[in-house]
């Protein structure tokens, strides 16, 4: 693995290549999406039923 | 490994405190509560993960959900201090699996809610869209895509990605460096599968999936 704080240079070999920036990209846009509600109710609902 | 508390207040019923002064008793609720506050901080990495294997949003909030379902049911077999994002990685994979092979995310893809949905940040440079990103990384087998998101995206390590996957280290491996090999082939020749021939790489997709649940893989 190379170093990940090299500058990016869009065609340098010696750097990150830049879709392995995008993927990590990809990945963390969806992590810091806000959280639709409904998971939370989902969890609620079993906890409920759970314990009630 | 650190786990993001990004939960919306509204989402939350209460405040849990984990019974640090609970009478011991009270051991299995407190369990409880940790198993529900541990579960609840790794829905955004199940998002984004369940993303990345299928494509859309709507149907991987819904194998989120499912996901959810799931590991609330089997909370028995998680073992406190053990890694939640990786035993909940487990089952939401073998339900995208389970899930591919009823044909449920066949030809799914929605080229117009993907580009929408994975455009960049405001503000941040992006070298790429990420929407071709994403439509680079659909092409691929679905076992080399799960492989390069849990280490490539998700962090994981190899070991930890080899017990996910439910293979060997050096099977992992060998799928990520495909998997890289890859993408880099694509994105830095322009080679991008086209927005509209998304048919042909679903198809691709199926038919190693296919072989891949015959030979019992």
């Amino acid at each position: 693995m190379k170093s990940l704080d090299a500058p990016h240079r869009p065609g340098a070999k010696s750097t990150k290549p830049e879709w392995a920036e995008g993927l990590k990209r990809l990945y963390d846009s969806v992590v810091e999406e806000p959280l639709p509600d409904s998971f939370a109710r989902l969890l609620d609902q079993l906890d409920d039923d759970q314990h009630g | 490994m650190a786990e993001p508390a990004r939960i919306p207040e509204s989402g939350r019923p209460e405040r849990v405190t984990n019974g640090n002064d609970a009478p011991r008793k009270d051991a299995a609720s407190s369990n409880a509560a940790s198993f529900k506050r541990e579960l609840t901080a790794v829905i955004p990495h199940l998002r984004a993960f369940a993303r990345g294997l299928c494509g859309r949003p709507d149907l991987a909030d819904d194998l989120v959900q499912e996901t959810l379902l799931k590991a609330w049911a089997a909370q028995d077999r998680f073992e406190p201090g053990t890694s939640m994002r990786a035993w909940t990685f487990v089952i939401l994979r073998n339900a995208y699996l389970t899930d591919m092979r009823r044909n449920r995310f066949r030809a799914d893809y929605d080229e117009v809610v993907a580009e929408r949905i994975l455009v960049a940040p405001a503000g941040q440079e992006a070298p790429l869209h990420l929407s071709d990103m994403h439509r680079a990384l659909l092409t691929l087998p679905p076992e080399r895509r799960e492989a390069l998101l849990l280490v490539g995206a998700g962090g994981f390590s190899y070991e930890e990605a080899a017990q996910i996957c439910q293979c060997a280290v050096g099977t992992i491996k060998s799928r990520v460096g495909r998997a890289r090999a890859a993408l880099a082939q694509m994105i830095e020749s322009g080679q991008l599968p086209r927005r509209s021939g998304n048919d042909v790489a679903h198809d691709a997709i199926m038919a190693e999936l296919d072989a891949s649940v015959q030979s019992g893989a």
